[in-house]
């Protein structure tokens, strides 16, 4: 550890050490944040759900979008559609979007998250999620 | 650097460190391995999370999930469900006491719904081993904002304004204290934490320095500014070991970023800390003596003035604080001294942090606003008296204090309801005690021990609380007559008036309350020779029901001292005289025939 000199040097390191605490700053603070949450059931596995879930952590943090984070589900019972998510925006009902690859989770990040815009692929929620 | 998805906390302190969550940890990052996930998942220990109750606690972050009672054995369900699968783990959540509910999230909960963190706004969030995480948490942001843009008195100033009272028990207004040792000129003048926290079921200190060592560390610094000092002290009981790794590690981390030592932040000011171990003795925990205690003396306390401020470690100008005290410093800084003067009552701001602990269901770490009324603490938050008995009594101020009943449970905790309901705010205990609890028990308890922890050296202390424990003794032992009652205000009166310090001053403080609350238990004691609470085994009276009795004999051959007679098949009788109250007879009664008051 090199000494901090001023209070620039603080900051900086400020900076850094928040990106390592700030995972538990918007649990914290979770039912204010826009909320992905991917399903990891073992047929969403399969169909690419944690490069799904990569992805998207990948792009958030690209962006600084730190109004958004990013969580697991169990099985949501579309297995047809894997991988699946769940979108909450603050204070609306969940949205499911399904077969989200690669491309699906920039659109949904620029189109549903930044611009609050429903998107094709919804799927109806007929039953709560197997937490 | 490594994109955490997610991060598993796990409750480090003493709690649920002997509840083997080192092992869970451990087991944890075992897991995770086997699972290929170390790049994705962060495990930490932390400070305290509050809940001692349902530790060992585990939080899965950023989804929130507080688990309870976690074992060792259940690391491998946690990964392979949860942070694989992303199913929580629904048996190990905590259940709601009124509608059996599994509730995930702790801000759902009553334990945590009506705190408010100031103080312990770190502890069970960030790795106390860490310096980093601190400074994540805008750590010694406030000491650089002290340092860089205000003057020695605009500090002062802003703690005045802030309206904080001191934690460790009197409530002195800390901005008031810092401006007089401010105001003492010397070529060398010392910041001392008192970490001493010597009452009896008081863990508040200790989960502050175990969970966020370095929020102390900073407060000290800003202190040592204030005041003019380039020296700090943190009296700490030996007894504390975890809370002096976790400080050691803090320190040692402060000083390698420069946040402690010569020209601090490439200013002026220049400031360090070390350590000071006490041997645990309560009354080492008044500020004088503890002075002594520092300086190789024994611990014995003076009289004041001179105080501390003028004359104190080493004859020189020492400015005394509580940890808790210090843990409220940063954040009036980092918040402005009008948004914590916003919170709590008209003269006591901010929070407390208190140590629920006895016939509670919830015994735990809280922190809530000044203002909270017992009410809320012990049935919202703490969830009530164990096993549905009934609430008698609620001790604060530990031996100092008194207690509190059932009619003051609507008071607004603050430093002076509390003087004005007959306890004190103390440092933070707060036994609740229930119908099973004798009342001149409970005062012989705090009687003992303040006649261990006395330091003998004024007599009214020495002799008079070995008085006190005396007569107590009597009574609780079925000896006692009016005349101990009276002797016992008289005594009380004489300590109260005539001891040396804060101790003996206040040690007649828990038989006199009772005395005020519970006069005709003391008289039940010695007129009638019974214990109403049904706890002074010397006045217990075991009786063979005849109704009920069936004459087996069973009573009569279990009993080790030969006291129960009768023929067989005949009701037997018991020989009070000879009766030493073990209880053999009723527990092994099988027609309940036996009974005892
Ligand atoms: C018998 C006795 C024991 C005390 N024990 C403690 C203690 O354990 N911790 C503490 O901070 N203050 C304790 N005090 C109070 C200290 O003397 C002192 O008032 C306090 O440390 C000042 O800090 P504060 O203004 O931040 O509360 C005790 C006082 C007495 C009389």
């Amino acid at each position: 550890m090199a000494k901090i000199k001023s209070l620039e040097e603080l900051k900086k390191i400020k900076e850094q050490a928040q990106q390592s605490v700030s995972l538990r700053v918007k649990g914290d603070n979770i039912e204010n944040l826009v909320q992905v949450r991917v399903a990891m059931a073992t047929c969403g596995i399969a169909a690419g759900a944690r490069e799904t879930m990569n992805e998207f952590i990948k792009v958030l943090n690209e962006e600084h979008m730190d109004n958004v984070v990013v969580t697991q589900t169990g099985c949501m019972g579309y297995c047809y559609a894997e991988p699946t998510i769940e979108l909450t925006m603050p204070g609306k009902e969940p949205v499911v979007y399904g077969n989200v690859d690669k491309n699906k989770v920039h659109e949904i990040v620029e189109k549903a998250i930044k611009g609050g815009e429903m998107l094709d692929g919804i799927i109806p929620v007929t039953h709560n999620t197997v937490e | 650097m490594a994109e955490y998805k997610f991060h598993i906390l796990v409750c480090g302190g003493t709690g649920c460190l002997s509840s083997n969550s080192h092992e869970i940890a451990d087991g944890l990052k075992d897991a995770i391995k086997a699972a290929g996930m170390e790049e994705e998942v962060k495990v930490l220990q932390t400070g305290c999370f509050g809940f001692c109750e349902k530790g060992p606690i585990v939080k899965v972050l950023p989804d929130n999930t507080f688990y309870t009672q976690v074992k060792p054995e259940d690391v491998n369900e946690i990964v392979s469900e949860h942070i694989v699968k992303g199913r929580k783990v629904n048996r190990l959540l905590y259940v709601d006491p009124e509608n059996e509910k599994h509730i995930s999230d702790a801000k759902h909960m009553d334990f945590y719904k009506k705190q408010m963190r100031i103080a312990l706004r770190n502890c069970g969030f960030i790795d106390p081993e860490n310096i980093d995480e601190y400074i994540g948490r805008d750590g010694y942001q406030a000491l650089a904002k002290c340092l860089t843009e205000m003057t020695p008195e605009q500090v002062i100033e802003e703690v005045k304004k802030s309206g904080l009272r001191g934690r460790g028990g009197a409530g002195f207004p800390t901005g008031l204290k810092w401006q007089f040792a401010h105001g003492y000129q010397a070529d060398q003048k010392y910041v001392v934490c008192n970490a001493d926290e010597g009452d009896p079921g008081a863990f508040m200190d200790r989960s502050i320095l175990e969970g966020d060592p370095n929020s102390i560390i900073e407060a000290m610094a800003i202190c040592g500014y204030a005041i003019g000092a380039s020296q700090g002290r943190v009296y700490i009981r030996a007894e504390y070991p975890l809370a002096i790794q976790r400080l050691e590690i803090a320190i040692a981390q402060a000083r390698e970023y420069g946040l402690l030592g010569d020209n601090i932040l490439g200013t002026d000011f220049s400031f360090d800390i070390q350590l000071c171990f006490g041997a645990g003795a309560f009354v080492c925990g008044e500020e004088t003596a503890l002075i002594h205690s520092m300086e190789g003396q024994r611990g014995e306390p003076t009289i004041k003035p001179p105080f501390p401020a003028e004359n104190g470690f080493w004859n020189k100008p020492t400015n005394v604080n509580n940890v808790e005290t210090f843990a409220n410093i940063p954040v009036i800084f980092l918040k402005g001294a009008d948004w914590f003067s916003s919170i709590g009552t008209e003269k006591s701001k901010g929070t407390k942090v208190f140590a629920l602990a006895g016939k509670i269901n919830n015994v735990g770490l809280i922190e809530v606003p000044m203002g909270t009324t017992l009410r809320e603490v012990i049935y919202d938050i703490g969830g009530g008296i164990k096993n549905g008995k009934k609430f008698k009594a609620v001790q604060t101020g530990g031996p100092s204090g008194g207690c509190l009943t059932e009619k003051d449970l609507d008071t607004p905790i603050d430093f002076d309801n509390l003087v004005a309901k007959g306890s004190m705010m103390g440092s933070g205990g707060m036994i609740v005690m229930d119908e099973d609890d004798c009342m001149p028990s409970v005062a012989r308890f705090y009687m003992e021990f303040i006649e261990e922890e006395s330091c003998g050296k004024c007599t009214p202390c020495r002799i008079g609380t070995k008085r006190l424990s005396e007569l107590l003794k009597d009574i609780t032992g079925g000896k006692g007559t009016m005349e101990h009652i009276a002797e016992l205000k008289r005594v009380s009166q004489v300590i109260r008036d005539t001891a040396l310090c804060g101790l003996g001053q206040t040690a007649p403080n828990p038989v006199l309350s009772t005395l005020a609350h519970f006069e005709d238990e003391y008289i039940a004691h010695v007129k009638d020779h019974t214990c109403p609470a049904g706890k002074c085994t010397a006045l217990l009276k075991f009786k063979i029901n005849p109704e009920a009795c069936k004459g087996c004999t069973l009573c009569a051959r279990k009993c080790p001292v030969g006291a129960i007679s009768g023929e067989v098949r005949k009701p037997h009788t018991i020989d009070q005289a000879k009766c030493i109250k073990c209880g053999a007879c009723m527990d092994n009664c099988k027609f309940g025939a036996i009974t005892k008051n």
